[in-house]
């Protein structure tokens, strides 16, 4: 079994309004060393088996189909978090 | 000609059972579709039903659009808006036939509303996207709309430039898109809505809803099937005062495509 990560984030000249109001929130709760904040996701695809190269592909075909929106997001991630044999 | 209404379509105030206003336009078929969390299908199909024409229900999981001469993605939570709003709902099987039937010579009209514009942008069928309102609020509120492009299919019973309202209601009604693609809406006249009396959610260039550039594809957020019946309509209207309730501005969305397909 093994598990393929993807991580989606909006695109930099995208504002992100929930990264807004996570970093206005921070200061309130007395962490203020950070200066911006912007919000992804992250998905874990899992496999039965290995984590070959046609899996992977799949996983890059799925994040670009589906798991993201090339309009306002960017796939910057897609890497096999762990393999057990 | 009576209709024949079931018991649950009987209306409370408008007369269905009245011949429509023109007999042409009864002939066109309206197909609304239903996704699994689609809320608003009901009140387009009313919609249809009383400017007019003959609504169709339409089954996302269908393969069949059942010759319907136009189609409305209506407003709701399809999926609940897992992922992102509208994202699985493109792939329905019938968003398949609703797509190349748009794209083809026979240029289906496809009107898409607030949940229905993000299926559309999601099916690269309208470009840009929807993200979340800028005040991070569920908006909900009567919203002045200016017709900019009184030439699409479903807005040619407008004048160009008048103000109307009908209600708004979403979370991610944000419009979003690259400058390029900004650019380019504004130089082909393809910003079809614009908000009036300050923009509710942040949305580019203040765009509540665009079209394709053949006019036969329009999405918007705010809520035209809405404000279609006096007693169940907007408080306001763009014509002037009305009575509670009583604002009908978006009716002639639906007059505009039953007139252009009976042309």
């Amino acid at each position: 079994m093994a598990r393929i990560v993807v991580d989606v984030m909006p695109k930099p000249e995208i504002l992100d309004p929930q990264g807004k109001a996570i970093a206005n929130e921070l200061p309130r709760i007395g962490l203020d060393g950070f200066s911006e904040v912007r919000q992804g996701r992250r998905f874990e695809l899992t496999v039965d088996g290995e984590a070959t190269d046609e899996v992977l592909a799949q996983a890059r075909e799925a994040a670009e189909k589906l798991l993201s929106n090339p309009v306002i997001e960017d796939v910057v991630n897609v890497s096999v978090l762990d393999q057990e044999n | 000609m009576a209709q024949n209404l079931t018991a649950e379509q009987t209306p409370l105030i408008a007369d269905l059972s009245q011949p429509a206003p023109i007999a042409a336009l009864q002939d066109v078929r309206v197909g609304v579709v239903t996704f699994p969390g689609t809320l608003d299908d009901r009140d387009a199909m009313r919609a249809v039903e009383i400017a007019g024409g003959t609504a169709v229900p339409l089954w996302y999981a269908d393969e069949n659009l059942q010759n319907v001469d136009a189609v409305i993605l209506p407003g709701g939570f399809s999926y609940g808006d897992y992922l992102r709003a509208g994202a699985i709902a493109r792939f329905a099987p019938l968003m398949d036939k609703i797509i190349d039937a748009a794209n083809s010579d026979a240029a289906l009209p496809v009107l898409g509303i607030c949940n229905g514009f993000q299926v559309l942008t999601e099916s690269h069928l309208l470009p840009g996207s929807m993200i979340k309102n800028e005040q991070l609020k569920f908006i909900c509120r009567d919203q002045g709309l200016r017709i900019e492009n009184a030439e699409t299919a479903w807005t040619a019973r407008y004048e160009q430039g008048q103000t109307i309202v009908v209600p708004l209601k979403n979370q991610d009604g944000q419009y979003v898109a690259d400058q390029r693609t900004l650019d380019e809406l504004g130089a082909e006249n393809r910003v079809a809505f614009r908000y009036v009396g300050g923009n509710p959610n942040g949305s580019r260039n203040d765009i509540a809803g665009i079209t394709n550039a053949r006019g036969n594809v329009v999405g918007l957020m705010p809520h035209p099937e809405h404000a279609v019946e006096p007693g169940f309509g907007a408080d306001f209207s763009g014509a002037g005062d009305v009575d509670m309730r009583h604002g009908t501005d978006g009716l002639d969305i639906f007059v505009s495509l039953l007139e252009r397909l009976t042309r």
